[in-house]
């Protein structure tokens, strides 16, 4: 049975698309056939992070028109076998995304792969609504800084009564809390909120914490997805995510201040 | 933490625990919001223009809520009227 996942946060700019690539791909390369969608309506950016910019042909929209075929539309990512992308449409019309379309592409995606990632765009609005309407788990990405908390449980409550899921009276929406851009540094300062904090406020089960990392932006840079980078700390973090996910139990890492070694301290350790 | 935090820290108060606080008083009161069936800002508004038709009210002077207890429901209706 395909899996329908949303990554979703309320905010923006907290990590969804960097989320969904990282997860995404990670999934493909444990062997599952997985398709990331873009649900941005008129901000596409995952083609960006994930290096296929230059491949987009058609894109979901097209697909719920009926001007492409869903496989012309879909793009196979060149370095991981069982990855493809699903574009979002550059228009600027707010209600090209229909509940009926998005229905039905979802519905024929089911039937190729078992993972459909899809990366909803910022707000509570109609486009963050489509992205998890249909979710069978939601991953909430979430900032340790207050506005991101606060629509973090916003998004919650709208999992928890205006999915699909809910609307049918089905289990509800699995919950995952993926905290990003974390600073150990700044949390030991009492400056940031901790791990335990932002759990103990959503009340949810912790997926992961990801380490606010230079990494992202190299990686966003070449159009590479950071859980590509296997010896950074972002990407280690990514994948450790993906294999809680997948039901492994993996301890959680990069929660403490790094300590410098002799050598970085001297020569400035930047890398 | 070095000592140089500690004394750093001990004439401010770590920011991370302020916004713990408040976030856990505003999370809160969003999830009481959230459970109150939709029709309850529409009920206060109209109870507000009753009362005004006898007794000038503020808008928030009309505070409805509904719990929910078992199998039952009960209405809370909280009007304040202005001073005599
Ligand atoms: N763990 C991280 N460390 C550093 N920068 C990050 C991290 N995660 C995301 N970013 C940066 O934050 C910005 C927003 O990320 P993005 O994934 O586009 O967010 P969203 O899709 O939620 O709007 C990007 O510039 C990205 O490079
Ligand atoms: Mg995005």
């Amino acid at each position: 049975m395909a899996k329908i996942l949303v990554v979703t946060s309320g905010k923006g700019g907290v990590g969804k698309t960097t989320t969904s690539a990282a997860i995404g791909t990670g999934l493909a390369m444990r062997g599952y056939k997985t398709v990331i969608v873009d649900f941005d309506v008129g901000l596409r950016n995952l083609d960006l992070i994930m290096g296929c910019e230059r491949r987009v042909v058609y894109d979901f929209v097209n697909v719920i028109n009926g001007e492409a075929s869903l496989n012309q539309a879909l793009i196979k990512d060149k370095r991981i076998e069982n990855l493809s992308i699903l574009a979002a449409s550059q228009t600027r019309d707010k209600d090209a995304l229909t509940q009926e379309g998005v229905e039905k592409v979802l519905n024929e995606l089911r039937e190729q792969f078992d993972y459909i990632v899809c990366d909803s765009p910022a707000g509570i609005e109609k486009g963050a609504y489509l992205a998890m309407y249909f979710a069978d788990e939601a991953i909430v990405v979430t900032n340790p800084e207050v506005s991101s908390v606060r629509d973090s449980d916003r998004m919650l409550g709208l999992l928890a009564s205006k999915s699909r899921r809910a609307e049918k009276g089905e289990e509800s929406v699995k919950e995952h809390l993926l905290l990003t851009r974390y600073n150990p540094e700044r949390v030991s300062k009492g400056e940031m909120l901790s791990v335990t904090d932002v759990e103990e406020i959503l009340a949810i089960r912790l997926l992961g914490v990801i380490p606010e990392s230079q990494a992202v932006l190299k990686a966003s840079n070449q159009g590479i997805p950071v859980i590509l980078d296997d010896i950074s700390d972002a990407g280690q973090a990514y994948s450790d995510a993906v294999d809680r996910l997948l039901g492994k139990d993996v301890a959680h890492r990069f929660l403490e201040v790094q300590k410098k070694g002799i050598i970085q301290r001297l020569f400035g350790g930047r890398e | 933490m070095s000592l140089m935090d500690f004394f750093r820290n001990r004439n401010k108060p770590a920011t991370a625990s302020v916004a713990k606080e408040r976030l856990q008083i505003i999370v809160a009161h969003e999830r009481g919001q959230r459970s109150q069936p939709d029709y309850l800002p529409q009920l206060q508004q109209d109870l507000v223009e009753v009362i005004r038709k006898y007794v000038k009210i503020d808008q928030t002077d009309v505070q409805v809520a509904l719990e929910n207890q078992g199998s039952c429901s009960i209405l809370e209706l909280n009007i304040t009227l202005p001073d005599r």
